[in-house]
Protein backbone atom coordinates (compact mmCIF):
# COMPACT_ATOMS: atom_id res chain seq x y z
CA UNK A 1 0.00 0.00 0.00
CA UNK A 2 1.03 3.24 -0.73
CA UNK A 3 2.13 5.12 2.61
CA UNK A 4 -0.31 8.15 3.38
CA UNK A 5 0.60 9.87 6.50
CA UNK A 6 4.45 11.10 5.04
CA UNK A 7 4.76 14.66 5.11
CA UNK A 8 5.99 16.85 2.44
CA UNK A 9 9.88 18.15 3.72
CA UNK A 10 10.58 20.94 1.17
CA UNK A 11 6.76 22.55 2.14
CA UNK A 12 5.37 21.04 5.46
CA UNK A 13 2.29 19.77 3.66
CA UNK A 14 0.09 17.23 5.28
CA UNK A 15 -0.94 14.34 2.22
CA UNK A 16 1.27 13.27 -0.71
CA UNK A 17 2.57 15.37 -3.47
CA UNK A 18 2.50 13.24 -6.97
CA UNK A 19 4.42 15.18 -9.42
CA UNK A 20 3.41 17.49 -12.13
CA UNK A 21 5.15 15.10 -14.85
CA UNK A 22 2.96 12.37 -13.45
CA UNK A 23 -0.82 14.09 -14.01
CA UNK A 24 0.92 15.09 -17.41
CA UNK A 25 1.61 11.33 -18.33
CA UNK A 26 -1.88 10.10 -17.21
CA UNK A 27 -3.47 13.25 -19.15
CA UNK A 28 -1.53 11.97 -22.05
CA UNK A 29 -2.66 8.51 -21.85
CA UNK A 30 -6.67 9.31 -21.12
CA UNK A 31 -6.18 11.28 -24.57
CA UNK A 32 -4.77 8.50 -26.42
CA UNK A 33 -7.18 6.32 -25.16
CA UNK A 34 -10.04 8.51 -25.99
CA UNK A 35 -9.04 8.75 -29.58
CA UNK A 36 -8.78 4.69 -29.67
CA UNK A 37 -12.20 4.29 -28.40
CA UNK A 38 -13.47 7.22 -30.97
CA UNK A 39 -11.23 5.20 -33.88
CA UNK A 40 -12.59 2.08 -32.54
CA UNK A 41 -16.57 2.90 -32.74
CA UNK A 42 -15.66 3.25 -36.61
CA UNK A 43 -14.65 -0.06 -37.29
CA UNK A 44 -17.72 -3.05 -37.26
CA UNK A 45 -16.50 -5.79 -34.78
CA UNK A 46 -19.34 -7.01 -33.98
CA UNK A 47 -20.58 -7.41 -30.21
CA UNK A 48 -16.86 -6.33 -29.37
CA UNK A 49 -17.24 -3.02 -29.89
CA UNK A 50 -19.59 -2.55 -26.69
CA UNK A 51 -16.64 -4.65 -25.07
CA UNK A 52 -14.17 -2.63 -26.30
CA UNK A 53 -15.84 0.49 -25.54
CA UNK A 54 -16.15 -0.21 -21.87
CA UNK A 55 -13.13 -1.77 -21.30
CA UNK A 56 -11.29 1.52 -22.33
CA UNK A 57 -13.53 3.13 -20.53
CA UNK A 58 -13.36 1.11 -17.26
CA UNK A 59 -8.97 1.42 -18.18
CA UNK A 60 -10.02 5.54 -18.37
CA UNK A 61 -11.77 5.78 -14.84
CA UNK A 62 -9.58 3.47 -13.32
CA UNK A 63 -6.30 6.29 -13.95
CA UNK A 64 -8.62 9.17 -12.94
CA UNK A 65 -9.90 7.19 -9.79
CA UNK A 66 -5.84 6.35 -8.88
CA UNK A 67 -3.89 8.80 -9.76
CA UNK A 68 -6.27 12.13 -10.50
CA UNK A 69 -8.32 11.50 -7.37
CA UNK A 70 -4.91 10.34 -5.42
CA UNK A 71 -6.76 7.11 -4.47
CA UNK A 72 -3.06 5.37 -4.83
CA UNK A 73 -2.00 7.79 -1.75
CA UNK A 74 -5.15 7.36 -0.08
CA UNK A 75 -5.97 5.62 3.37
CA UNK A 76 -6.71 2.11 3.22
CA UNK A 77 -10.44 3.05 4.21
CA UNK A 78 -11.00 5.25 1.51
CA UNK A 79 -10.03 2.29 -0.66
CA UNK A 80 -12.43 -0.04 1.15
CA UNK A 81 -15.59 2.97 0.21
CA UNK A 82 -14.24 2.73 -3.56
CA UNK A 83 -14.59 -1.13 -3.58
CA UNK A 84 -18.11 -0.79 -1.54
CA UNK A 85 -18.74 1.57 -4.38
CA UNK A 86 -18.30 -0.94 -7.52
CA UNK A 87 -19.69 -3.67 -5.41
CA UNK A 88 -22.76 -1.85 -4.59
CA UNK A 89 -23.35 -0.97 -8.35
CA UNK A 90 -22.83 -4.57 -9.80
CA UNK A 91 -25.58 -5.41 -7.06
CA UNK A 92 -27.80 -2.96 -8.70
CA UNK A 93 -26.92 -3.85 -12.39
CA UNK A 94 -26.79 -7.89 -12.29
CA UNK A 95 -29.81 -8.15 -9.70
CA UNK A 96 -31.82 -6.14 -12.35
CA UNK A 97 -31.14 -7.49 -14.96
CA UNK A 98 -30.79 -11.37 -13.82
CA UNK A 99 -34.63 -10.60 -13.56
CA UNK A 100 -35.12 -8.13 -16.62
CA UNK A 101 -33.26 -11.36 -18.87
CA UNK A 102 -35.13 -14.17 -17.32
CA UNK A 103 -38.70 -12.98 -18.26
CA UNK A 104 -39.60 -15.66 -20.01
CA UNK A 105 -43.20 -13.94 -20.40
CA UNK A 106 -42.40 -10.44 -21.42
CA UNK A 107 -42.26 -9.30 -24.74
CA UNK A 108 -39.29 -7.39 -26.40
CA UNK A 109 -40.70 -5.76 -29.79
CA UNK A 110 -37.24 -4.22 -30.41
CA UNK A 111 -35.60 -7.25 -30.41
CA UNK B 1 2.89 35.10 -2.32
CA UNK B 2 5.73 34.75 0.89
CA UNK B 3 3.99 33.88 3.71
CA UNK B 4 6.19 33.61 7.13
CA UNK B 5 6.27 30.98 9.06
CA UNK B 6 4.05 31.91 11.78
CA UNK B 7 1.61 33.15 9.43
CA UNK B 8 1.60 30.16 8.74
CA UNK B 9 1.28 28.36 11.46
CA UNK B 10 -1.55 30.78 12.82
CA UNK B 11 -3.59 30.12 9.51
CA UNK B 12 -2.83 26.40 9.90
CA UNK B 13 -4.23 26.34 13.73
CA UNK B 14 -7.39 28.54 12.57
CA UNK B 15 -7.72 25.95 10.23
CA UNK B 16 -7.85 23.04 12.94
CA UNK B 17 -11.33 21.96 14.57
CA UNK B 18 -11.08 20.76 18.13
CA UNK B 19 -12.41 17.59 17.90
CA UNK B 20 -9.37 16.11 15.68
CA UNK B 21 -5.82 15.74 17.12
CA UNK B 22 -4.05 17.01 13.95
CA UNK B 23 -4.19 18.50 10.89
CA UNK B 24 -3.12 14.99 9.24
CA UNK B 25 -6.70 12.88 11.37
CA UNK B 26 -8.67 16.59 9.92
CA UNK B 27 -8.11 15.85 6.09
CA UNK B 28 -8.16 12.60 5.74
CA UNK B 29 -11.36 12.41 7.81
CA UNK B 30 -12.74 15.55 5.58
CA UNK B 31 -11.57 13.27 2.44
CA UNK B 32 -13.46 10.30 3.78
CA UNK B 33 -16.26 12.29 4.26
CA UNK B 34 -16.49 13.74 0.78
CA UNK B 35 -15.86 9.80 -0.41
CA UNK B 36 -19.09 8.72 1.14
CA UNK B 37 -21.02 11.74 -0.43
CA UNK B 38 -18.93 10.63 -4.12
CA UNK B 39 -20.28 6.74 -3.25
CA UNK B 40 -23.77 8.37 -2.77
CA UNK B 41 -23.65 10.43 -6.09
CA UNK B 42 -22.57 7.03 -8.17
CA UNK B 43 -25.70 5.60 -6.80
CA UNK B 44 -27.43 8.24 -7.54
CA UNK B 45 -26.00 7.71 -11.52
CA UNK B 46 -26.55 4.52 -11.31
CA UNK B 47 -30.06 4.46 -11.33
CA UNK B 48 -29.95 6.28 -14.72
CA UNK B 49 -26.90 3.58 -16.15
CA UNK B 50 -29.40 0.88 -14.68
CA UNK B 51 -32.23 1.75 -16.85
CA UNK B 52 -30.51 2.80 -19.66
CA UNK B 53 -29.43 -1.20 -19.78
CA UNK B 54 -33.08 -2.55 -19.11
CA UNK B 55 -34.38 -0.17 -22.30
CA UNK B 56 -31.62 -1.03 -23.94
CA UNK B 57 -31.82 -4.36 -23.78
CA UNK B 58 -35.56 -5.03 -24.60
CA UNK B 59 -35.52 -2.13 -27.17
CA UNK B 60 -32.35 -2.67 -28.41
CA UNK B 61 -33.04 -1.26 -32.67
CA UNK B 62 -34.75 1.61 -31.26
CA UNK B 63 -31.18 2.48 -29.16
CA UNK B 64 -28.97 2.08 -32.06
CA UNK B 65 -31.44 4.66 -34.48
CA UNK B 66 -31.27 7.00 -31.71
CA UNK B 67 -27.69 7.18 -31.30
CA UNK B 68 -26.82 7.53 -34.91
CA UNK B 69 -28.27 10.95 -33.79
CA UNK B 70 -25.65 11.65 -32.03
CA UNK B 71 -22.37 14.00 -33.09
CA UNK B 72 -19.31 11.75 -32.15
CA UNK B 73 -17.00 14.82 -33.16
CA UNK B 74 -18.71 17.08 -30.73
CA UNK B 75 -18.76 14.04 -28.04
CA UNK B 76 -15.32 13.41 -28.29
CA UNK B 77 -14.23 17.15 -28.29
CA UNK B 78 -16.03 17.60 -24.93
CA UNK B 79 -14.46 14.14 -23.64
CA UNK B 80 -11.11 15.78 -24.31
CA UNK B 81 -12.00 18.82 -22.90
CA UNK B 82 -13.27 17.19 -19.73
CA UNK B 83 -9.66 15.39 -19.62
CA UNK B 84 -8.02 18.81 -20.08
CA UNK B 85 -10.23 20.47 -17.31
CA UNK B 86 -9.47 17.27 -14.66
CA UNK B 87 -5.54 17.80 -15.79
CA UNK B 88 -5.66 21.56 -14.57
CA UNK B 89 -7.70 20.79 -11.53
CA UNK B 90 -5.31 17.85 -10.37
CA UNK B 91 -2.37 20.45 -10.84
CA UNK B 92 -4.07 23.37 -9.08
CA UNK B 93 -4.52 20.81 -6.07
CA UNK B 94 -0.86 19.75 -6.45
CA UNK B 95 -0.21 24.00 -6.52
CA UNK B 96 -2.32 24.76 -2.84
CA UNK B 97 -0.48 21.73 -1.73
CA UNK B 98 3.05 23.08 -2.43
CA UNK B 99 1.44 26.65 -1.16
CA UNK B 100 1.26 28.47 -4.44
CA UNK B 101 -2.17 30.53 -4.68
CA UNK B 102 -1.45 32.85 -7.23
CA UNK B 103 -0.81 29.20 -9.27
CA UNK B 104 -3.38 27.23 -8.23
CA UNK B 105 -5.49 30.40 -9.00
CA UNK B 106 -4.60 30.21 -12.63
CA UNK B 107 -4.96 26.56 -12.47
CA UNK B 108 -8.07 27.03 -11.38
CA UNK B 109 -9.44 29.40 -13.93
CA UNK B 110 -8.34 27.61 -16.90
CA UNK B 111 -10.03 24.39 -15.27
CA UNK B 112 -13.09 26.94 -14.92
CA UNK B 113 -12.78 27.67 -18.67
CA UNK B 114 -12.46 23.76 -19.67
CA UNK B 115 -16.02 23.80 -17.84
CA UNK B 116 -17.70 26.66 -19.68
CA UNK B 117 -16.29 25.05 -22.92
CA UNK B 118 -18.11 21.89 -22.05
CA UNK B 119 -21.09 22.99 -21.75
CA UNK B 120 -21.02 25.50 -24.58
CA UNK B 121 -20.50 22.30 -26.98
CA UNK B 122 -22.84 20.47 -25.00
CA UNK B 123 -25.47 23.79 -25.80
CA UNK B 124 -24.52 23.42 -29.46
CA UNK B 125 -25.61 19.70 -29.33
CA UNK B 126 -28.96 20.20 -27.24
CA UNK B 127 -30.20 22.78 -30.16
CA UNK B 128 -29.23 20.37 -32.65
CA UNK B 129 -31.39 17.83 -31.19
CA UNK B 130 -34.06 20.53 -29.87
CA UNK B 131 -34.69 21.55 -33.88
CA UNK B 132 -34.68 18.11 -34.85
CA UNK B 133 -37.64 17.38 -33.11
CA UNK B 134 -35.54 14.47 -30.68
CA UNK B 135 -36.79 16.44 -27.24
CA UNK B 136 -39.17 13.57 -25.58
CA UNK B 137 -42.47 15.31 -25.60
CA UNK B 138 -45.45 16.25 -27.70
CA UNK B 139 -43.02 17.93 -30.40
CA UNK B 140 -41.16 14.74 -30.65
CA UNK B 141 -40.84 13.23 -34.07
CA UNK B 142 -38.67 10.37 -35.09
CA UNK B 143 -38.43 8.66 -38.52
CA UNK B 144 -37.48 5.35 -38.39
CA UNK B 145 -35.30 3.11 -41.05
CA UNK B 146 -37.02 0.35 -39.62
CA UNK B 147 -39.60 -0.61 -41.61
CA UNK B 148 -40.81 -4.01 -39.81
CA UNK B 149 -41.95 -1.87 -36.73
CA UNK B 150 -41.81 2.27 -37.65
CA UNK B 151 -44.40 3.14 -35.16
CA UNK B 152 -43.04 1.54 -31.99
CA UNK B 153 -39.40 2.08 -32.79
CA UNK B 154 -40.20 5.77 -32.91
CA UNK B 155 -41.68 5.56 -29.43
CA UNK B 156 -38.72 3.41 -28.44
CA UNK B 157 -36.25 5.64 -29.68
CA UNK B 158 -38.05 8.43 -27.52
CA UNK B 159 -37.13 6.38 -24.77
CA UNK B 160 -33.52 6.60 -25.61
CA UNK B 161 -33.74 10.41 -25.67
CA UNK B 162 -35.35 10.51 -22.60
CA UNK B 163 -32.47 8.52 -21.18
CA UNK B 164 -29.87 10.67 -23.21
CA UNK B 165 -31.57 13.94 -21.89
CA UNK B 166 -31.39 13.13 -18.71
CA UNK B 167 -28.39 11.66 -17.93
CA UNK B 168 -26.37 14.52 -19.69
CA UNK B 169 -28.49 16.68 -18.37
CA UNK B 170 -27.84 15.67 -14.62
CA UNK B 171 -24.30 15.27 -16.11
CA UNK B 172 -24.57 19.19 -17.29
CA UNK B 173 -25.75 20.03 -14.07
CA UNK B 174 -23.08 18.78 -12.16
CA UNK B 175 -20.87 21.06 -14.13
CA UNK B 176 -22.71 24.21 -13.91
CA UNK B 177 -22.40 23.20 -9.59
CA UNK B 178 -18.40 22.22 -10.29
CA UNK B 179 -17.65 25.68 -12.21
CA UNK B 180 -19.43 27.64 -8.74
CA UNK B 181 -17.53 25.21 -6.27
CA UNK B 182 -13.87 26.04 -8.30
CA UNK B 183 -14.63 29.91 -8.85
CA UNK B 184 -15.14 29.67 -4.84
CA UNK B 185 -12.11 28.00 -4.45
CA UNK B 186 -10.45 30.62 -6.50
CA UNK B 187 -11.83 33.55 -4.52
CA UNK B 188 -10.67 32.02 -1.45
CA UNK B 189 -7.11 30.81 -2.18
CA UNK B 190 -6.60 34.37 -3.35
CA UNK B 191 -7.74 35.74 -0.04
CA UNK B 192 -5.05 33.41 1.51
CA UNK B 193 -7.49 30.44 3.04
CA UNK B 194 -5.16 27.53 1.92
CA UNK B 195 -1.80 26.49 3.21
CA UNK B 196 0.04 23.44 2.48
CA UNK B 197 -1.65 22.08 6.27
CA UNK B 198 -4.74 23.37 4.89
CA UNK B 199 -6.19 22.46 1.41
CA UNK B 200 -9.00 20.34 1.96
CA UNK B 201 -11.59 22.18 0.43
CA UNK B 202 -9.40 22.30 -2.65
CA UNK B 203 -8.95 18.80 -2.38
CA UNK B 204 -12.68 17.43 -2.04
CA UNK B 205 -14.18 20.27 -4.95
CA UNK B 206 -10.69 18.60 -6.80
CA UNK B 207 -12.53 15.31 -6.28
CA UNK B 208 -16.17 15.75 -7.11
CA UNK B 209 -14.15 17.65 -10.01
CA UNK B 210 -12.81 14.58 -11.42
CA UNK B 211 -16.00 12.52 -10.19
CA UNK B 212 -18.00 14.27 -13.25
CA UNK B 213 -15.33 14.03 -15.34
CA UNK B 214 -14.98 10.01 -14.44
CA UNK B 215 -19.61 10.01 -15.05
CA UNK B 216 -18.98 11.59 -18.39
CA UNK B 217 -16.00 8.79 -19.83
CA UNK B 218 -18.54 6.32 -19.13
CA UNK B 219 -21.80 8.53 -20.61
CA UNK B 220 -19.71 9.12 -24.07
CA UNK B 221 -19.39 5.62 -25.07
CA UNK B 222 -22.48 4.22 -24.00
CA UNK B 223 -24.85 6.94 -25.57
CA UNK B 224 -22.29 8.04 -28.55
CA UNK B 225 -20.36 5.25 -29.53
CA UNK B 226 -21.25 1.54 -28.92
CA UNK B 227 -24.22 1.38 -31.31
CA UNK B 228 -22.68 3.45 -34.01
CA UNK B 229 -21.67 -0.10 -36.35
CA UNK B 230 -23.80 -3.40 -34.89
CA UNK B 231 -23.42 -6.26 -36.00
CA UNK B 232 -26.84 -7.64 -35.79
Amino acid sequence: MAKHAEHNEETGSVGHIAPAKLYVAIWAILMVLTLTTVLVSMVDIGPMNIVVALVIATIKGTLVVLFFMHLRYSPKLTMATVIAAVFWLFLLLSLTMTDYLTRAWSTYPGR
Amino acid sequence: MATSDIGDIQVAERALQHHFADMEQQRETSSFGMWMFLLTEIMFFSGLFCAYLVYRASYYHAFVEGSQKMNITLGATNTAVLICSSLTMALGVRAAQMGKPKLMAILLLITILFGFGFLGIKAVEYHEHWVNHEFPGPNFHFETGDPAHPATDAQHTEIYFSLYWAMTGLHALHMVIGIGLVAWLVIAGLMGAYTPHYYNPVENVGLYWHFVDLVWIYLFPMLYLISKKHGG
